[in-house]
């Protein structure tokens, strides 16, 4: 019987007019791969800020790991071990993209110096296989700006990963990706994932790539999680076809 | 304090607001509309002070009565061709550039100004008093006080600040101003020349500060320095006010002037403190200022 | 990194040897080089800061607590030791630093520099108008203290503050060169290239810039103990804005993007005030004024990046 990590009840949220989540209840079990799919606007990257403590929502609570994480802050969310990987990269442009990964580890170990430098960490083998891992080991001291929006996204990732985390939320992880390396990075991410047991929610609007790596679907529409299953089970749903895939 | 000393103080709060907003007023216009924190308002005050004082005693004694429209000659000048050099050599080469050099440029000017100064009319105190002596003395509430400082100043302060609202929400210049600075990009893509809104808007805030100065002029001896003091005063009404905000600018500027008014008489080593303590009371709980939007610029 | 020394580091010794051997000669400059180094450590917190893209209006009030440091030591319990001056100086600016660092950290862009101002401007006019504790404008007088027990002469005394500034600036920029090497110094910087991110590292972005601000009053604070033993005196001015504006200058005169900055800003600052004040009677501010507005428009990286343009081209750019 899979482990519950994280777990949204009657999440409510709206901005104006637009109601974003109007009672999300979502369950996030330990070990899987879980895909969010849905139209644009149906909440779910609100759903992600939400849990990530970037919005606080209007009713509702999120608890990961039994702990009450809903109106608390992303740095300490982040503490607790979820980390974030966005649908625009957002990376530290000025500096390396090895720099970056320091920074992450640094921030992972806590207490960071102020004298020794950034660049002799003992974490830095460990950054450079993740950088291997998503296949951007190249650009390792190019600066972040410099580098295209694919392997930006990837740098994004391996930003996340760097923080061990026990839950990876990740908005769109391969938009932007050239469609040849979309299935090799996938494979190598979930495989990885699997290996240091880590948990995933991907927004997707891939359906291949859903089929392919998710174990369970949420299907988001309005506000409302519409249905959640298999992928098989949710992509042969005539409602969610026509709803959201748009067959 | 007796009610004597408190109607002075009254007097005292309100002369001495009406210069302050003048310059604040004009401080917060072409912030809110260029955002630029012009550091150069306090020299072009103090420009305007000492040509307006130069006019002033070039022509009283043609005919005194002729200082009023010196004084405004002179903040005219000022406005136009420091602020409009200012506005056209050093602002717009760096449109579009971080907000700190725009403010260090203006920070050189500032520099280039005071030295200036001194250059040109030395660092003896000069005083120019023609405009003050003209008018009479009134009595408020038993209280015997100038006229100039009583009425006249206040009345340029009120007309400034109904010509302003005037101006910007009524006529068409105003329209287009305050479209510019809503959406600069917008704007463009009707056919505005933000370039030319820029440059008017900053001329007419560096005149108010010349006006300032100019008005300032026959109230007090003109010394090297006054300046610097004055920008970094503008700027903390204008800042605790809201950057940008007019009406709030006025109250501000009224409420910091009785406040020091009434410190003068009562406990005089505050004087100074009081406008900056205020400064940090206010931005500490309300960043935007008093009267300042979250959200909007508004002018 | 590979042995190869950067550009700037050789300028940078060779600048700290001219301000060693170069007083020896010209004994004028005894006094002019200190100052360089003094100000040029109050500047250094500065860069720290724009670092984090933040620039302080109100370092003054640091420069002017480190002085007055001094000065209140001098008056009310009599004699004075260089080394304690600068402890304390250095001390009371970090504690004030602490304190003031708390409400302005929760600030960015032009809010963080207003409430700097506005700070500073409290302080100044609590300086300028407490007669009786401060003298009020006219300042205090600071008589030279002694260095570890030993007196010294006028004329030797200028070179004993000449190379405990020497000393103190040396130490401050390796020091802070090393703290923006670091992992907080990095984070520092990711503070003005995506804060959010930093957050969502699980990094409190107020408590590093806290820490970098503190630092930087540190920093603040000794330079205005060094300039009040070096000048003799500490005025209200000290902390007025436009005592802060002349450090962000002479940050942005030099050039922000590297430590040494600071130092290039000031020579350059002091020595056009040195010699146009010899020579140009009263136009320096003139003439600083068009040299900053030169490189704003020309220049904008500062006097380091007209070097290291120009080292890049030599190298065939990129």
């Amino acid at each position: 019987m899979a482990n519950v990590l994280l777990s949204a009840k009657g999440i409510k949220i709206r901005f104006g007019g637009v109601v974003a989540a109007d009672g999300i209840d979502l369950d996030v079990l330990q070990g899987e791969n879980l895909a969010i799919i849905g139209p644009n606007g149906a909440g779910k990257t609100t759903f992600l800020n939400i849990s990530t403590g970037y919005l606080r929502p209007q009713a509702g609570s999120i608890t990961f790991l039994g702990q009450e994480i809903t109106a608390q802050l992303p740095r300490t969310i982040t503490k607790l071990g979820i980390a974030r990987a966005f649908q625009i990269p957002q990376l530290f442009l000025d500096q390396t993209v090895m720099e970056n990964m320091l920074i992450a580890a640094a921030s992972r170990l806590g207490n960071p110096s102020g004298f020794t430098a950034l660049s002799a960490l003992p974490e830095r083998p460990e950054m450079e296989r993740l950088l291997d891992l998503v296949g951007v080991k190249l650009y390792a001291s190019r600066k972040a700006r410099e580098l295209p929006e694919g392997q930006r996204k990837l740098v994004d990732i391996a930003l996340a990963l760097a923080l061990q985390p026990r839950l990876l939320l990740m908005d769109e992880p391969t938009s932007g990706v050239a469609s040849a390396e979309k299935l090799e990075i996938m494979d190598i991410l979930t495989s990885a994932l699997a290996k240091e047991k880590v948990t995933s929610v991907f927004v997707e609007h891939d359906m291949d790539m859903v089929e392919r790596y998710a174990h369970r679907v949420a299907v988001w529409n309005v506000g409302k999680i519409q249905k959640v299953g298999t992928p098989a089970e949710v992509l042969a749903d005539p409602k969610v076809r026509e709803q959201v895939i748009g067959i | 304090m007796n009610s004597t000393l408190a109607i002075l103080a009254i007097l005292d709060g309100i002369s001495y607001a009406a210069l302050v907003f003048l310059v604040s007023v004009g401080l917060s216009l072409i912030f809110g509309v260029l955002r630029v924190v012009n550091v150069a308002h306090g020299s072009l005050y103090a420009f305007g002070a000492y040509l307006g004082a130069t006019f002033s005693l070039a022509i009283a004694p043609i005919s005194p009565w002729l200082t009023y429209p010196a004084l405004l000659a002179a903040s005219i000048v000022i406005g136009v061709v420091c602020g409009g050099f200012i506005e056209r050599f050093l602002l717009r080469p760096l449109s579009g550039q971080e907000d700190v050099l725009q403010l260090l440029i203006t920070f050189a000017a500032f520099m280039i100004m005071d030295n200036l100064q001194r250059l040109i009319w030395g660092v003896q105190p000069i005083f120019a008093a023609e405009p003050l002596r003209l008018l009479p003395n009134v009595a408020v509430f038993g209280v015997s006080y100038t006229s100039y400082q009583v009425i006249l100043l206040p009345g340029v302060a009120l007309a400034t600040l109904f010509g302003l609202r005037y101006f910007l929400r009524r006529t068409l210049s105003g329209a287009v101003i305050l479209a510019v600075t809503e959406d600069r990009e917008a704007s463009a893509a009707i056919g505005i020349d933000a370039k030319r809104v820029y440059f008017v808007t900053f001329v007419i805030g560096a005149s108010l500060a010349a006006l300032g100065g100019a008005l300032a002029s026959p109230t007090t001896s003109l010394v090297p320095g006054m300046g610097a003091d004055m920008i970094v005063l503008s700027f903390a009404v204008a800042a605790t006010a809201g950057l940008g905000q007019i009406e709030g600018t006025a109250l501000t500027a009224l409420m910091i002037g009785l406040t020091r008014a009434f410190v003068i008489y009562l406990q005089p080593e505050f004087e100074v403190l009081v406008p900056y303590l205020l400064m940090v009371l206010v931005l500490l709980v309300r960043p935007f200022g008093l009267f300042g939007a979250m959200q909007v610029r508004k002018i | 990194m590979s042995g190869r020394i950067k550009p700037v580091t050789t300028i940078a010794v060779i600048f700290f040897l001219v301000s060693a051997v170069g007083p020896l000669l010209v004994s004028s400059w005894a006094t002019l080089f200190a100052l360089i180094l003094a100000k040029g450590i109050v500047v250094l917190g500065i860069i720290l800061l724009l670092q984090a893209g933040q620039v302080s209006f109100g370092h003054a009030m640091f420069f002017a607590t480190g002085a007055y440091t001094a000065a209140f030591w001098g008056k009310y319990v009599g004699g004075g030791d260089i080394v304690l001056f600068i402890a304390l100086g250095g001390i009371t600016s970090a504690v004030f630093g602490l304190i003031v660092g708390l409400f302005v950290v929760r600030y960015r862009e032009i809010f963080f520099g207003m409430l700097n101002l506005a700070f500073s401007m409290v302080l100044w006019s609590l300086l300028e108008k407490m007669f009786h504790y401060t003298n009020g404008a006219d300042g205090i007088r600071v008589p030279r203290p002694a260095l570890l027990g030993l007196s010294f002469t006028p004329e030797t005394f200028q070179y004993v503050i000449l190379y405990v500034s020497l000393l103190i600036a040396v130490v401050a920029f390796y020091g802070v060169q090393r703290y923006l090497d670091s992992p907080l110094g990095h984070m520092l910087r990711a503070i003005k290239s995506n804060e959010t991110r930093l957050e969502y590292l699980g990094t409190s972005a107020r408590r590093v810039l806290l820490i970098g601000y503190v630092i930087s009053a540190f920093l603040g604070g000794i330079g205005g103990t060094l300039v009040a033993i070096i000048q003799q005196i500490a005025t209200p001015e000290f902390g007025f804005w436009t005592k802060s504006g002349e450090f962000v200058f002479i940050a942005i005169l030099g050039g922000s993007a590297h430590a040494f900055g600071g130092f290039a800003g000031a020579a350059m600052f002091e020595c056009v005030r040195f010699y146009a004040a010899a020579h140009l009677a009263d136009t320096w501010q003139l003439i600083l004024g068009v040299v900053l507005i030169v490189i704003i428009l020309y220049a904008p990286n500062g006097l380091i990046g007209l070097r290291q343009r120009y080292g890049q081209a030599k190298q065939g750019g990129h």
